[in-house]
């Protein structure tokens, strides 16, 4: 059992697994025998709207939201939406940041810009942060569905639990429902772990 | 199967606070549950489904629900209806004469608030209607309590012969928290109808008796409420405020302020007036946090008592930490200090778009196209039109408002009215809920209005729920299917004026609608595509741009397709001399699926589809 309260901020856009990822960190906290509150803004999100869900775990969690400035942890899905969220997180949090864009189509018509740099101007805030074309690694492994389970992999030694313990919950989520991708799951898992250190490494080397 | 429904007895499981209520309800014996779906309570119906020991079903419309509901507890069976804050506007009229005349089975109407209006066309405050149609009220604060109060709720119900509302918003809908699970389910067989004029007839002289009796149900509740284990208080050492609070507003009170004192209202409706004067007398100041009205401010006022509340808090959105922080800080005479965080990074919008191969593209595209039209709408997807890039819906109101409404504009032109056309824009659903009595009651009343009836066969706003346009029920299982050109015939348009399209056909969708507002009768345009997100949507093989043809006229930009993106802007002279900015189309193979509608808007048939062999996966970073 955790002392305090870990509070985690899932970001992206409806259709993402935002919502799939946040219970995924929720369900493995609980199986750690936390208290766990999981919310989000849902509705016409699936529309290509912006998803943030917040999960909190610890001995007991009363508000299900996460305040400005308390996040310990920032998870984006895509990296317009992570910089979109950054005064959730703390002075000392973490953000793990898919570097896809994906650019809505009040910007592809010219009505407002795309950040041209949000990975640096994360990084220029002073937390810590780590970035990689979940994507691409995704698409090595042969499906991109597989970016869910690979940014949850590149977090999980971030979070106050042992990484095994969120492993287990999605493997075993999968040997129960889609047994026939419980084992590239696993692998994914283990890809994004290596991937979320390496480019910590990286970072440190650019600043 | 689902985690609700596999939940053994005295297990710990995360559930939404719908599922939360599917299961307590299950537990509880229900044997009939209805529902209109309706964000944030539409999981709740979707979750009882998998119950196969229990009718459970999606009704037309939220006053239906409810009388299919009162129909089953007066058989003798416990009976839930389920809706949205706006939902119980609908079905009020059914329950405000039923809780005069009581129930038998335990009936229960669980309500969703959406506090902070996530996804509603207002935001109002349900418990209102405990007060207006004399029926207790429980607002559970999470999903443990949720389970645990719809059970209480049935029990109530059935003790005191009353319909029950289990008061839920957004903020317990859906949050997932821990529930631990008591039991299996308790059968509670149904005795079947007991005739009983006096009783169930509500004529004026039967109805006039049942008042005195309601109104001593009423102070049974009031007593009830001092005692119940519902409204409990929680000491803490720091008295300068005591706060009474209900819902999710207790969570956020308890995590801002987790050393004062706070009496809990579980049973909100009524309040425990003397608890709470007993309470006031203990700490310094005493402060109601509700969300979103004064309602419980008010009566304690009125029993005598000094509170504080709405003139610190606001009257709107969620009480979370954020608010009540900076809004109590300065009653405890304590500077408030924002938290430490960044300026807010200047990121644009992401404003909700409609979907690739949307079939509601097609008619906006057409409207966008035309003008003189006044174009009144509907809730559904289809209220997107309003936004960028078509801008061609007026209005949005309530459930079914657009045909009336249009009638009225008809009726009702001004001057700068006088050459415009009304057209009423609707969904399938929408229609089948409280549309059709407008349109019949255009035709009867002799209006001139062009409805476009657009049938993509789902409630697509809530997930593509069924309606009996669908074809399918609840269950997914095979249902009679309206037939929408019959119907609207038999309301009376006349059958030349009943127009089916498709939707992707670009030129017939202009075409059509051009037609039939010029003419000087009702006409209904009846699209036939299903939602592009359901399983009965079929995909084809996707479109792509070849570049080398793409002439920048950025026609199919205009169709608002999110498959569809600029790639890249150019300015050139024309021969007029005038600059002329063009624009450059590419095709996200990912996301179309093949629905060709873009095809027509290109002249130089730049758009051509995608050769499966050259078709590769990949991800687009188009920004």
């Amino acid at each position: 059992m955790l002392d305090g309260i870990t509070n985690i901020l899932v970001v992206g856009i409806g259709g993402q697994g935002v919502m799939t990822a946040a219970e995924m960190l929720a369900r493995a906290a609980l199986n750690q025998g936390c208290d766990v509150k999981k919310t989000e803004v849902a509705g016409m999100a699936q529309r290509g709207g912006v998803v943030s869900s917040h999960v909190r775990f610890g001995p007991k969690v009363y508000s299900p939201q996460i305040d400005t400035g308390e996040a310990d942890l920032l998870i984006g899905f895509e990296a317009a939406e992570a910089l979109r969220w950054l005064p959730y997180l703390r002075p000392t949090g973490v953000a793990m940041v898919n570097t896809l864009r994906i650019a809505p189509p009040v910007v592809s018509v010219g009505l407002y810009d795309y950040p041209t740099d949000p990975i640096g101007e994360l990084a220029a805030a002073g937390i810590e942060v780590h970035a990689f074309d979940a994507g691409a690694v995704a698409e090595e492994l042969g499906n991109l569905k597989l970016v869910n389970t690979i940014m949850l992999g590149a977090i999980s030694d971030y979070l106050p639990f042992p990484a095994e313990v969120l492993k287990d919950c999605i493997v075993e989520g999968f040997r129960a429902y889609k047994p026939k991708l419980a084992d590239i799951n696993a692998r994914a898992f283990d890809v994004g772990r290596s991937a979320g250190h390496a480019q910590a490494v990286s970072r440190q080397t650019a600043m | 199967m689902n985690a609700v429904v596999q939940a053994k007895a005295e297990s710990r499981h995360l559930l939404s606070g719908n599922e939360a209520v599917a299961r307590a309800a299950w537990e509880a014996g229900v044997r009939v549950a209805a529902a209109y779906p309706g964000t944030p309570a539409t999981e709740i119906l979707e979750n009882l489904a998998l119950y196969r020991d229990i009718h459970s079903e999606w009704s037309v419309n939220e006053k239906v629900a409810v009388e299919v509901a009162i129909g089953a507890s007066l058989a003798g069976s416990r009976a839930l209806a389920a809706m949205k804050h706006v939902g119980m506007n609908v079905a009020s009229d059914a329950f405000m004469t039923q809780s005069l005349a009581g129930v038998v089975g335990g009936l229960v109407i669980v309500v969703a608030d959406d506090v902070g209006l996530s996804s509603s066309q207002n935001e109002q405050d349900s418990r209102y209607w405990g007060r207006f149609g004399h029926m207790p009220i429980l607002e559970p604060a999470d999903s443990q309590e949720a389970y645990e109060m719809v059970k209480r709720a049935f029990d109530l119900s059935e003790e005191y012969e009353t319909p029950v509302i289990v008061r839920m918003t957004t903020r317990v809908c859906h949050v997932k928290a821990m529930v631990i699970v008591e039991g299996d389910r308790i059968e509670h067989r149904a005795a079947g109808f007991q005739k009983n004029p006096q009783r169930w007839v509500m004529t004026p002289a039967n109805a006039k008796p049942r008042l005195p009796l309601m109104h001593e149900r009423d102070r049974k509740f009031r007593e009830l409420s001092e005692t119940i284990d519902l409204n409990v208080v929680l000491p803490g050492g720091d008295r300068r405020i005591g706060f009474v609070t209900s819902g999710p507003a207790f969570m956020h009170v308890r995590e801002t302020f987790p050393n004062a004192p706070v009496l809990k209202l579980g049973l909100s409706c009524p309040p425990p007036l003397e608890k709470i004067r007993a309470f006031a007398s203990q700490v310094d100041t005493l402060l109601v946090v509700e969300e979103t009205e004064p309602l419980l401010e008010t009566e304690i006022r009125a029993a005598g008592l000094e509170a504080r509340g709405k003139d610190i808090l606001p009257r709107f959105g969620e009480l979370a930490p954020t608010v009540l922080r900076p809004a109590i800080k300065p009653l405890l005479d304590e500077p408030y200090e924002a938290p430490k965080t960044r300026p807010q990074a200047g990121v644009f919008p992401r404003p909700p778009t409609m979907c690739a191969s949307c079939p509601h593209l097609g008619p906006y595209f057409a409207l966008s196209h035309i003008r003189n039209l006044n174009i009144i709408g509907d809730i559904g997807c289809y209220t997107l039109g309003a936004g960028h890039p078509w801008n061609a819906l007026d209005t949005c109101t309530c459930m079914g408002a657009s045909l009336s409404m249009a009638h009225g504009m008809d009726k009702g032109r001004g001057e700068s009215d006088e050459k415009k056309h009304i057209v009423a824009v609707i969904g399938d659903s929408t229609f089948l809920h409280m549309g059709m009595q407008g349109l019949l009651n255009m035709i009867y009343n002799r209006g001139n209005v062009t409805v476009l009836l657009l049938d993509n066969r789902s409630v697509g706003m809530t997930g593509g729920q069924e309606n009996p346009g669908t074809g399918q029920d609840l269950h997914g299982l095979p249902a009679p299917r309206v037939d929408f050109a019959k119907l609207v015939e038999a309301l009376g348009v006349r059958p030349e004026r009943i127009r089916m399209v498709d939707p992707y056909e670009l030129p017939t969708m202009v075409k059509l609608v051009r037609e039939e507002t010029r003419m000087e009768e009702p006409s209904v345009i009846i699209t036939n595509r299903p939602c592009s997100l359901t399983d009965r949507f079929e995909r084809f093989q996707p479109y792509e741009v070849l570049d080398d043809k793409c002439t920048g006229c950025g026609n199919c930009i205009d169709l608002g397709c999110p498959a569809i993106f600029v790639s890249r802007r150019d300015t050139v002279t024309a021969k007029s001399g005038k600059a002329k900015e063009l624009v450059f189309a590419r095709i996200d193979a990912n996301t179309c699926t093949g629905c060709h509608m873009c095809v027509e808007t290109c002249a130089p048939e730049a758009i051509a589809q995608v050769q499966p062999q050259t078709r590769a996966i990949r991800i687009h970073a188009h920004a």
